[in-house]
C-alpha cells in the first residue's frame, strides 16, 4: 500500500506546527518585532540553537539511521561558517577600506582597494596577500554555493575513501575524528590562509545592513534558522521514510545482509554521509554570522562527540529526538555554565555549577547510555502507549545497531 | 712630600719581607736596569726588554705589560723610577711596583706618563698574550684561551703557536692546538700553510670550524660593466634565471648606476602632490582612480619636468643587459677559497650525516613516547576491543600521582621510584572500576563505549580541573635525568629521553611476556578469540576482561608518570595523546602489541621527518601526518601487522 510522506511520518506535522508556534512566540516576544520581552542576545541564543537543532538532526541520521558514527560533523558545520565568514568578512572590509580611501585626493584604483583590503584582514597573521582560497570571497553567490560545494565535496572524498574500503564501525569513528584533528590543526596555522587561531570575527556586522539594528538583524536570522530546521526536517524524513529509508535503516542493522540483497551499500553510505554534510555548512553558515566569531577551536574534535552526545540524549533514530537532545543539553549547558545554575552550598564545599556542570553532563551521559538508551525521546513513547516489539537481541549484527531496548516502530 | 716618603719608607722597612715581595723587588730592579727603553720604548728597543722580561719568569710581569701598555706606568722625574700611576685630582698616586702599596701622591711636574706608541703597544699586547697563554695558573691559561676562541685575531696565532709545546695540562693543550688551526686557516702568513690548516679541518662538523669557513668564503655583491680580473669572483649570475629582473635592477640602483623605479604608491604620491584646479597632469581627479590614466598623467608632468621620468621596460632591461652580476669573495686567494670550499662542501656532507643521526635519534625517543601512551590502549582496544575514551585522562591521573607524591617526598629520585608503582595502583583501580560500573554492560556495543567513556573522560578532565587548577602543574625528574648525552655539536639527546625510551622497551617486553607466557595472557587471549569456549574451559571471562582492562589502564598511569616528566602536567595532556595513541594502534595493527611498536615508530619517523622537510611548522606535520594515516588505512585497512586466521575474528 503506497503511503504518503506525512501519513508516514506523523511526526512533521506535530514538529512544524511546534517549530511554528515557537517561532511566533519568539517574534511576538522580541525587541524588534513585538513587545521586547526577551533581549536580543537571547534571541540569538535561540537561532543559534536552531541551527545545532539542524546539525543534530544531520547527525542523527547519519549515525541513529544509518549507523555510522561520525566524529567529523561539527568540521563540516565549521566549514560552511568559513565560507560565509570569508565573504562577510571581506565584504564588510572592503567596504570601511573604500570609504577611508575616498578621503584621498584622487581616488583609489580598484586594486587599491583589495590591497588595503587584504592588509586590514591579514594584517594580524603577518601577511597581506589574499590566498588562493579567497578567490571567490568578493561574491556572496559564490560563497553561498562555497557553503554547499566545500563540505560537500569533503565528505564526498572522504566517504569515498572510507566506504570504499570498508572501513567500519569503530574505526570509521576514529577516522572521522582524525580528519576533523587534520581540518582543526591545519586551521591553527597563520600559514593557512584563514587567519590562524585569530579566527573570522565581526560577522555579526551584515554588508549593506550596517543602519539596520541587531535586533532585527538578529530575529531576522532567527526566522532564517527556523525556516532551515523547518525544511532540513521535511528532507530527512523524506530521506529516511520509504524504501531508501529501509534500506538505510538496514544497512545500520545489518550491512552484509543488506549488500547480498544486491544494494549497493557504498552509494548509500555516501549519498547519507554528503547530505548530511551539506546540511551541516548550511547550518554551520546560519549559525556563525550569529555567534559572530568562528575561530579553529570551534572545530576541534570534542565538538563533534558533544553532538553525538546531544544525539544520545535526544534519542537516537528518531529526527525529533536529536532536536530535543541539541536544544535541551545545549540550553542547560549556557545556564549552567552562564552562571545561571544557583550554587549548592554543602557546608563544607560549595558546589559551583561553573565547574562542576561538565562532570554531572559527563556522568549523566553515561548514565543515558547504560539505563536509558531511548534518551530523551523515548518519553514519547511511554506517553502514547507505543510498545516495543518483542525481540530477542538487537536489530542486528553491526556495531551501530539499534539496541533491542532502543526499538521502536517506525 | 717628605713626610710622605718617610712614611712610606717606614711602612717598607715594618712590613716582613715576604718571598713574593723580594721577587717584586727584583722586577723593579729589572726594570730599573732597562730604565732609558722602558721609559721611552720604540719597536726597535722595545723586544730586548720584552726578552729580559721573559727570560726573568717573575710573576708580575704579565700585570707590568698590562700596566704598560694601558698607559699606567710612570716615572718619578727625580730618580727615575718607575711606579704604576693613577691621576686623581690631587696629583698622581703612584704605586709602587715592588710593593703594591701606595708610595705618594705627587704633583703632576714631578712624575711623567710613559706613553709607548701604537706599534709598540702591539707588539705589547702580543707579548702579553704569550705570557697569559703561558702563566702558571691554569685557570688564567684557559681563560687566556677562551678570549681568544671569544674574538679571534691576526696577531694572536703567534704567541698562541709558542705556547702550545709547554703545555702542560693535556686537555687544554689539545685546545690550543684546535683553537691555532682555525687561526691558522684565517690568518697564517703563507697561502701554503693556510690551505693545509684549511684541509686539517674539513674532517670537523663543530659550530666554530663552520664559522671560520662561512668566514673564509664571505662575499659581496658587485655589479660592473665587464668583469673585473683582479678579484676573486665566487659566482657569475645569469639575469632572469637565478636572479630576478627585480633585484638584479635593485642593485643597479643601489649601486648608483640606474635611477630608481617608480613606485605605483610614488606615482599616486607625486599625483596627490600636483593636484591643481581639480585635475593633476591633465586628467581631472575623478579619473585617476584606473591605473592606466594615473600613468598617463605622471607622464604628462615627467614631459613637464615637474617630476622625474619613469623607467621603462626598456629601459630595464637595456640597463641589465649592459651589466654583470656577480659575487665577489672577500678573500683574495683563490687558492684558499678553493680549499676552504671544498672543505665546507666535505664538512656539510658530514654534518648532514650527523643531522640524519640526530633525528633517527629523536624520531626513536618520540616512537617510545608514543609507544609509551599506546600500549595501554594496544591491551584494552587492541587485545579486548574496548574503546576507551577516558584511556587519555588515565595518562593524565598518573602525571598527577607523580606530582602528588612529590610534594609529600622531596627526594626526586625516590619520589619517582615510589610514583612508577604508585601511579599503577591508582590507575589499575580506575580501570577496574570502570570496567565493572559501565564497560561490562557495553561489550560488542562499542559504539556505546565510545561515547560512556567519553562521558568519562570529560567528568575527569573537569574533576582534575577543580582539584589541581588549570595552570600546569610540573613534575621534576632526578637531578641524573638533567641534562643531554652529547656526541657532537650536531648529535645529542636528553637524558629523559632515554630514559623514557628504556622504559618503554621494559614494557614492551613485559607486556608480551604476560601476554605469551604466563597463565594469565593465556587466558586473555582465549577470552578475546572466543569468550565461550574459555568460558566453557573453566576460565572466568568476567575476571579476566576486569584484570586486563585493569592492566591496560595501569600502564597508562606509568607512562602518565614518563610523560610528565618531560612535558607539563596539566588536566588536559591526556586528550593531546589520546587520538594520536589511537591511530598508532590502529596502524600498527588491531591487536597485537609488536603491531603498536611498529605503528609508533611508523608515526615518529613520520611526524619527525616531516618536521624535518618544513621545520618551522609543528602543526603542519600533524596535519599531513593524518592525512597520510587517513590514506594509509585505506591500502591496509587492518594496519601494518594484520592478523591472520581465527584470531582476526572474522
Amino acid at each position: 500500500m503506497k503511503q504518503g510522506l506525512l501519513s508516514r511520518n506523523p511526526s512533521i506535522l506535530w514538529f512544524l506546527a511546534a517549530l511554528g508556534l515557537f517561532t511566533l512566540g519568539i517574534t511576538v516576544l522580541s525587541e524588534a518585532t513585538g513587545t521586547g520581552l526577551i533581549s536580543t542576545s537571547f534571541v540569538k541564543t535561540l537561532g543559534k540553537t536552531l541551527c545545532l537543532c539542524l546539525i543534530a538532526i544531520a547527525m542523527d541520521v547519519v549515525w541513529g539511521y544509518c549507523g555510522i558514527l561520525s566524529l567529523g560533523h561539527f568540521a563540516f558545520f565549521g566549514i560552511g561558517g568559513y565560507a560565509i565568514g570569508m565573504w562577510l568578512m571581506y565584504a564588510r572590509t572592503e567596504a570601511i577600506v573604500a570609504e577611508s580611501l575616498a578621503a584621498s585626493p584622487i581616488p583609489p584604483t580598484a586594486q587599491e582597494i583589495i590591497d588595503a583590503t587584504g592588509t586590514q584582514i591579514f594584517g594580524v597573521v603577518g601577511s597581506s596577500d589574499f590566498p588562493l582560497i579567497w578567490a571567490f570571497s568578493h561574491s556572496l553567490t559564490l560563497q553561498l554555493l562555497m557553503v554547499l560545494l566545500f563540505p560537500g565535496l569533503l565528505a564526498l572524498v572522504f566517504g569515498w575513501l572510507a566506504f570504499r574500503s570498508r572501513v567500519t564501525g569503530v574505526y570509521l569513528s576514529i577516522l572521522t575524528q582524525a580528519m576533523t584533528l587534520a581540518l582543526s590543526l591545519y586551521l591553527f596555522q597563520n600559514d593557512s590562509g584563514l587567519r590562524g587561531n585569530n579566527g573570522l570575527s565581526g560577522l555579526q556586522n551584515i554588508p549593506g545592513f550596517e543602519a539596520v539594528p541587531q535586533s532585527q538583524i538578529s530575529i531576522a536570522f532567527f526566522w532564517a534558522s527556523a525556516l532551515a530546521l523547518g525544511l532540513g526536517y521535511v528532507l530527512f524524513a523524506y530521506v529516511t521514510s520509504g524504501k531508501m529509508g529501509s534500506v538505510v535503516r538496514g544497512i545500520r542493522d545489518n550491512e552484509g545482509r543488506v549488500r547480498f540483497l544486491g544494494y549497493h551499500v557504498e552509494s548509500y553510505k555516501l549519498f547519507v554521509f554528503t547530505i548530511t554534510a551539506i546540511v551541516s555548512g548550511i547550518a554551520g553558515a546560519l549559525y556563525y554570522p550569529q555567534a559572530g566569531i568562528i575561530n579553529p577551536a570551534e572545530i576541534a574534535p570534542i565538538a563533534s562527540i558533544y553532538l553525538a552526545v546531544w544525539v544520545a540524549i535526544g534519542g537516537r533514530g528518531r529526527l525529533y529526538g536529536a532536536v530535543i537532545g541539541a536544544a535541551f543539553v545545549s540550553l542547560l549547558s549556557s545556564w549552567f555554565t552562564g552562571g545561571g545554575a544557583p550554587d549548592i552550598p554543602l557546608g563544607f564545599y560549595t558546589i559551583q555549577w561553573v565547574d562542576w556542570w561538565l562532570i554531572l553532563l559527563g556522568l549523566s551521559f553515561v548514565a543515558v547510555t547504560l539505563f536509558f538508551p531511548k534518551g530523551i525521546g523515548g518519553l514519547f513513547d511511554y506517553l502514547t502507549h507505543v510498545k516495543t516489539p518483542f525481540r530477542v537481541g538487537d536489530y542486528g549484527p553491526d556495531k551501530g545497531a539499534l539496541r533491542q531496548e532502543e526499538g521502536h516502530e517506525q | 712630600m717628605l713626610r710622605a716618603l718617610l712614611f712610606a719608607a717606614a711602612l717598607c722597612l715594618c712590613l716582613p719581607a715576604s718571598n713574593a715581595l723580594a721577587q717584586q723587588s727584583e722586577l723593579q730592579t729589572l726594570l730599573q736596569s732597562h730604565q732609558a727603553d722602558v721609559a721611552k720604548p720604540s719597536r726597535s728597543s722595545v723586544d730586548a726588554v720584552l726578552a729580559d722580561l721573559a727570560a726573568s719568569n717573575l710573576p708580575g710581569v704579565a700585570t707590568f705589560l698590562e700596566k704598560w701598555q694601558s698607559k699606567d706606568v710612570w716615572v718619578r722625574e727625580s730618580d727615575g723610577v718607575f711606579f704604576f700611576g693613577r691621576e686623581t685630582k690631587d696629583g698622581i698616586e703612584l704605586t709602587s711596583i715592588a710593593t703594591g702599596e701606595v708610595v705618594a701622591t705627587v704633583g703632576k711636574k714631578e712624575a711623567s706618563q710613559i706613553k709607548p706608541n701604537g706599534g709598540v703597544r702591539k707588539q705589547l699586547g702580543t707579548a702579553l698574550v704569550q705570557f697569559q697563554l703561558s702563566d702558571p695558573d691554569i685557570t688564567r691559561r684557559t681563560a687566556a684561551v677562551d678570549a681568544i676562541a671569544k674574538s679571534p685575531a691576526a696577531d694572536q696565532l703567534e704567541p698562541l703557536l709558542a705556547a702550545i709545546e709547554d703545555e702542560p695540562d693535556a686537555a687544554l693543550k689539545a685546545r690550543k692546538t684546535r683553537l691555532a688551526g682555525l687561526l691558522g686557516a684565517r690568518f697564517a702568513d703563507d697561502e701554503a700553510e693556510r690551505i693545509a690548516a684549511i684541509e686539517a679541518l674539513s674532517g670537523e662538523l663543530s659550530l666554530d670550524v663552520r664559522a671560520v669557513m662561512n668566514q673564509l668564503l664571505t662575499t659581496q655583491s658587485k655589479v660592473a660593466t665587464a668583469l673585473p680580473d683582479d678579484v676573486n669572483i665566487a659566482h657569475v649570475y645569469n639575469v632572469g634565471d637565478d636572479l630576478t629582473a627585480d633585484a638584479a635592477y635593485a642593485q643597479l640602483v643601489a649601486a648608483n648606476l640606474a635611477p630608481a623605479k617608480i613606485s605605483e604608491a610614488e606615482i599616486k604620491t607625486a599625483l596627490v602632490a600636483n593636484v591643481a584646479n581639480g585635475s593633476a597632469g591633465g586628467i581631472p581627479t575623478g579619473q585617476l582612480g584606473d591605473i592606466a590614466k594615473r600613468l598617463t598623467a605622471y607622464d604628462a608632468l615627467a614631459a613637464a619636468g615637474t617630476v622625474p621620468a619613469r623607467v621603462t621596460d626598456a629601459d630595464v632591461q637595456s640597463a641589465l643587459t649592459t651589466h654583470v652580476f656577480f659575487d665577489v669573495y672577500d678573500e683574495p686567494s683563490a687558492a684558499i677559497t678553493a680549499a676552504a670550499l671544498e672543505a665546507r662542501t666535505e664538512i656539510r656532507q658530514r654534518v648532514a650525516f650527523n643531522q640524519a643521526g640526530d633525528f633517527a635519534l629523536d624520531a626513536l625517543s618520540l616512537a617510545s613516547i608514543y609507544f609509551l601512551a599506546a600500549i595501554g590502549l594496544a591491551i584494552t582496544f587492541g587485545v579486548m576491543g574496548v574503546i576507551n575514551m577516558a584511556h587519555g585522562e588515565f595518562i593524565m591521573m598518573g602525571a598527577y600521582t607523580g606530582y602528588v607524591v612529590q610534594q609529600f617526598i622531596p627526594d626526586y629520585t625516590i619520589s619517582i621510584l615510589v610514583a612508577l608503582p604508585l601511579a599503577f595502583a591508582v590507575t589499575f583501580g580506575a580501570g577496574v572500576a570502570m570496567e565493572r560500573l559501565v564497560i561490562r554492560w557495553l561489550y560488542h556495543r562499542p559504539l556505546e563505549t565510545l561515547l560512556a567513556t567519553f562521558g568519562i573522560s570529560i567528568a575527569l578532565q573537569q574533576l582534575a580541573k577543580n582539584i589541581f587548577g588549570t595552570q600546569a602543574r610540573p613534575l621534576t625528574s632526578p637531578a641524573w635525568l638533567d641534562g643531554a648525552l652529547v656526541f657532537n655539536d650536531v648529535v645529542s639527546i636528553s637524558y629523559i629521553r632515554i630514559a623514557i625510551f628504556v622504559l618503554a622497551v621494559i614494557f614492551l617486553g613485559l607486556i608480551l611476556f604476560i601476554l605469551k607466557k604466563t597463565r594469565l595472557g593465556l587466558e586473555v587471549r582465549a577470552v578475546t578469540q572466543n569468550p565461550g569456549m574459555a568460558a566453557s574451559m573453566g576460565i572466568n571471562p568476567d575476571r579476566i576482561n576486569m584484570l586486563t582492562f585493569g592492566l591496560g589502564s595501569g600502564i597508562a598511569g606509568i607512562a602518565g608518570v614518563a610523560i610528565g616528566l618531560y612535558a607539563k602536567v596539566t588536566s588536559e595532556m591526556g586528550a593531546d595523546y589520546i587520538v594520536q595513541s589511537f591511530m598508532t594502534v590502529v596502524v600498527g595493527g588491531v591487536g597485537n602489541v609488536w603491531g603498536t611498536l611498529a605503528g609508533a615508530t611508523m608515526i615518529g619517523t613520520l611526524q619527525k621527518g616531516i618536521e624535518w622537510l618544513n621545520p618551522s611548522n609543528t602543526l603542519a606535520a600533524q596535519t599531513y601526518m593524518i592525512l597520510f594515516i587517513i590514506l594509509f588505512i585505506q591500502f591496509r585497512p587492518k594496519g601494518i601487522v594484520a592478523l591472520k586466521g581465527r584470531a582476526a575474528g572474522d
